[in-house]
């Protein structure tokens, strides 16, 4: 058939932006200043290699925690009768309707010491917790602007599952808590897999909130790569280097994701 | 699903309809003819009169003369103005520079000569401020504004006013520290508590300083730029070192803010310049721009609004007495003695300092071991996961 | 008991992804000369009115909507055709073609950025041009064509093949075909992933903020707004932008809500 053509732009368009510019990136990778290859700029990526545990490690618990937060919650709204669902979906997406950089600031305002929080805090006589500018904090603004990551393509797998399967489980004689255990986790699995990655990858890489929140100690490698191509330390070929380390990370880590992932549908579930 | 598109458009068209109508009520009539030319301008955020508060707005003011546009974008460090002209690919015509950073771009060609004759009202700029060392000859730049580094601080948290860098590293303040996030003048700040030169091609010394500034982060809040007006305004800071024209807004408008320049060590005297980067796509227009910026007139509005002090004495005779008379923006011949000016480094240095700059804010005590063994980690855990999994259903296909 | 729980953690859960919106909103009508953020100080509509007379950030604002309505046009026209000659591919190449395709989406969206950003700037030095709106534009298609195709995508898959044949062989043009048979089928996916196209291009701020130049689109001028001296001004824009998100869903939940009842009432005739 003819309409195999119709790709042609599609690829063309593909080449030029998509392809060729994660060449460049290796090719800034490899190269120094004068256009020489080295592979002086993977080995120092090496040196950064803190910053990397620590975004992986921020990473992972702000996808822990959104798990954690966001299943209930989109089992929840799956029960709940058709009607409110609707609603109640959409009140989940509400929030990413506004721009992150927003929200995450308004959580600045709220975190703060002398912020929203603590002086009600101290209004009803209660001690003043410090919370801006920790881990803690970086981690708190990556469950929050991601939640609804995790929580939607949740919804729409936990939605489908037919409820005379669970019927089914129960008149076999299965407890509640197992037929949650035996049935309905493994039946969500397509939509977790799809939740953890994203909200592993952006939370993985943002250098946003770090530098919002995290104060001095708390950045990540997003801000060191921003650092290096339009911040304080200009180093395109060391930024290049640091990218492509991260990629690979990513690609693995979703990698060994998908293998857990049993029909291969994570990406359905992303699109609600 | 059509109802929703239908209902979608009408509403983009509305709120565009809303926001192109708003900025065509925004502009005032031209008394110039229009040109239809927009020049690029990049400055440091909250450096312009802004029109908030009755001041004059510049840019509008620029644009009501002589018909031409301004897009006015800003930046927050010298570093970053230089990594967005080399990298990101954006021409701009006017630029703000300060003086180690604008002898760095005209020995990187990054600059071009101004035509003088265009900039009439250099006439006005005082002879202390012209053929400064950043730009031997004056030809690729005019002064803006001169300043010099001091702190902030709290009065009620901090009693007496600091007269050492050493208050930054005062462990009573732990967490309420702020510090610059820039490489010279964090560093700077290091250099000259440890009585060096900001200027040292001594790497030993930087790394000294480098060291020191480790010492420090466990007592910094947090590393910014002009983010400190707010951290200091509502109390979240109590010490921050920052530029003598900011006390415009800090100290006036805050009774419990104070400043003070650390007399012991000295600090650093800085001048920042208009340049037009070699790129520029409208040169004569953006000459035209650093004109009017050095109207004694516009300089004296645009200087009482943004706080730092103004290098024409035209500008100075035209503003308030209470401003030129205060020892902040106009401090005594004393202070200005005892203070270094930034030069650039040689450019093996400068990789070094951006190198140790990312060590002292990232922490680069890792080694690329540990990055190995995570990625081999990650890879052998996804290949014993394919193994198993392959096993498990070859075991399955069996039955 | 169990409702009552759950009823209780959903509401926990909603006033956390409530708070931060509600106070940035009580906030934007504070009447504050010291710009403080956490004091009360009686209410006033002034930082709206400073707001409309900011011409920095309409003219953000207007860069914005022109670059999600072009983005969203031509990577909706660009990835529906993609995804009709991709949907006709065999499974290997069409395996490779989608999941190279996809990378936009599963690259950490620095990574994309900076990548982009070495493109154009190597593409900028060629031709001698500089980044800005057009640069944003192609950056912008970029990454929304994956998500265009894949709503494409499952509806050309359900669609009859032989439908397409049959108007052929009773003489249609394939063109005229395509417009009487195929189009009307798949016209959910595309308004679907049009929409979406629409909403990322104008939530998107990492790439624009790599790839923009000097041009400045909203997300990127509220960045150097929080790099700034923050002034309640950033409360009011949010406001205003929740508001009109808020009344758009709510007239289409209310339209859908209201065509669902008029069904009913025509069945139940």
């Amino acid at each position: 058939m003819k309409s195999k053509a119709l790709s042609a732009p599609y690829i063309v368009w593909m080449c030029i932006f998509i392809i060729v510019p994660l060449f460049l990136v290796a090719y800034f990778a490899f190269t120094d200043k004068t256009g020489a290859f080295t592979l002086e700029n993977i080995i120092q990526v090496g040196q950064y290699s803190d910053v990397f545990l620590r975004s992986i490690w921020m990473g992972a618990l702000a996808t822990l925690f959104s798990l954690v937060l966001g299943y209930p919650l989109a089992y929840i709204i799956s029960r709940s009768s058709l009607r409110h669902q609707s609603v109640l979906i959409m009140l989940v997406m509400l929030p990413m309707w506004m721009n992150f950089l927003l929200r995450t600031y308004a959580w600045m305002t709220l975190l703060e010491d002398n912020g929203m929080i603590n002086n009600f805090l101290a209004a009803i006589g209660l001690p003043r917790l410090h919370m801006i500018n920790t881990a803690g904090a970086v981690v708190f603004g990556m469950v929050y602007d991601y939640l609804p990551f995790m929580i939607l393509p949740l919804y729409t797998v936990l939605m489908k599952i037919d409820r005379s399967v669970i019927e089914a489980a129960q008149d076999l004689g299965a407890n509640s808590r197992k037929v949650f255990l035996k049935v309905t986790v493994p039946m969500s699995m397509p939509g977790i897999i799809s939740g953890i990655t994203m909200v592993f990858v952006p939370a993985v890489s943002t250098f946003i909130i770090s530098k919002m929140l995290g104060g001095g100690s708390n950045l990540l490698i997003g801000d060191l790569i921003d650092m290096q191509f339009l911040g304080n330390a200009y180093n395109p070929y060391l930024g290049s280097a640091i990218s492509l380390v991260l990629m690979v990370l990513i690609l693995i880590c979703m990698g060994i994701m998908n293998q857990f992932d049993e029909d291969g549908s994570a990406e359905g579930g992303m699109m609600p | 699903m059509k109802k929703i598109l239908s209902l979608f458009l009408s509403s983009l068209l509305l709120v565009s309809c809303f926001a192109l109508s708003a900025s065509a009520e925004q502009e005032e009539p031209l008394e110039a003819e229009d040109t239809g030319i927009t020049i690029n301008v990049y400055n440091w955020g909250e450096y312009i009169s802004d029109g908030s508060d009755g001041t004059m707005n510049v840019n509008q003011e620029f644009t009501k003369r002589t018909g031409i546009h301004v897009n006015y974008t800003t930046f927050d460090t010298n570093e970053s103005l230089y990594s967005k002209l080399v990298s990101g690919g954006a021409s701009y015509d006017v630029i703000f520079p300060s003086d180690y950073m604008v002898a760095r771009m005209i020995e990187e060609g990054m600059l071009q000569k101004l035509d003088f004759s265009n900039i009439p009202n250099y006439k006005y700029i005082d002879e202390d401020y012209r053929d400064l060392a950043y730009d031997p000859q004056n030809e690729y730049s005019v002064p803006y504004t001169w300043g010099v580094v001091g702190i902030f601080y709290n009065k009620n948290y901090v009693k007496e006013a600091p007269t050492s860098w050493d208050v930054l590293w005062d462990d009573q303040y732990q967490g309420k520290i702020l510090m610059f996030d820039n490489p010279r003048d964090a560093f700077g700040i290091a250099q000259k508590r440890l009585g060096y030169s900001f200027n040292s091609t001594d790497m030993a010394e930087w790394q000294e300083a480098a060291e020191l500034l480790k010492e420090q982060k466990p007592l910094v809040q947090a590393y910014v730029m002009d983010q400190i007006f707010d951290k200091m305004e509502i109390g979240e800071a109590w010490l921050a070192p920052y530029y003598a024209g900011d006390a415009a807004v800090l100290v006036e408008e805050n009774d419990s803010i104070g400043f003070s320049i650390p007399t012991e060590e000295g600090t650093n005297f800085f001048v920042d310049a208009m340049c037009i980067p070699a790129d520029a796509q409208h040169k004569a227009e953006a000459e035209a721009y650093i004109n009017f910026l050095c109207d004694p007139e516009i300089a004296a509005a645009n200087m009482e609004y943004v706080g730092y002090s103004t290098p024409e004495s035209a500008a100075k005779e035209l503003m308030d007495e209470e401003i030129t008379s205060n020892p902040i923006y106009y401090p005594s011949q004393e202070i200005i003695d005892n203070s270094e000016v930034f030069l650039t480094l040689p450019s093996e240095i400068n990789e070094k300092v951006d190198k140790l700059w990312i060590e002292v804010k990232m922490g680069s005590s890792g080694s690329t071991a540990t990055l190995i063994v995570v990625l081999l980690g990650f890879l052998l855990l996804y290949i014993v996961i394919v193994i198993t999994k392959t096993i498990k259903r070859k075991r399955m296909n069996r039955y | 008991m169990k409702k009552v729980i759950s009823r209780i953690y959903m509401a926990i859960i909603f006033v956390f992804l409530y708070a931060p919106i509600v106070i940035l909103v009580l906030f934007s009508f504070n009447d504050s000369d010291t710009k403080s953020r956490a004091v009360w100080s009686g209410f006033s509509l002034r930082w709206y009115q400073k707001l409309f007379s900011n011409g920095e950030l309409l003219n953000a604002l207007r860069n914005t909507l022109i670059i999600a309505v072009v983005a969203a046009i031509a990577a909706t026209v660009l990835g529906t055709v993609a995804a009709i000659g991709i949907n006709s591919m065999k499974k290997w190449p069409k395996r490779f073609v989608m999941s190279v395709g996809n990378l936009p989406m599963v690259n950490p969206e620095i990574v994309t950025g900076i990548s982009l950003l070495l493109l154009f700037v190597f593409g900028a030095r060629l031709l001698h041009v500089e980044l800005g709106i057009f640069s944003v534009i192609l950056a912008h298609i970029t990454f929304c064509l994956p998500y265009v195709i894949l709503s494409v995508m499952p509806k050309l898959r359900q669609m009859d093949n032989s439908l397409f044949e049959a108007a052929q062989d009773l003489g249609c043009t394939p063109i005229h075909s395509f417009f009487k048979v195929v189009f009307p089928e798949i016209l959910p996916g595309i308004i679907t992933g049009a929409v979406m196209a629409f909403t990322l291009s104008i939530d998107d701020f990492v790439i624009s903020y790599f790839t923009s130049g000097t041009t400045q689109t909203l997300p990127v001028y509220i960045y150097s707004m929080t790099r700034k001296r923050v002034s309640p001004e950033i409360n009011a824009l949010s406001t205003l932008l929740f508001g009109t998100i808020l009344v758009l869903l709510l007239v289409i939940n209310f339209s859908k809500k209201r065509s669902n009842d008029v069904k009913e009432k025509e069945e139940a005739r």
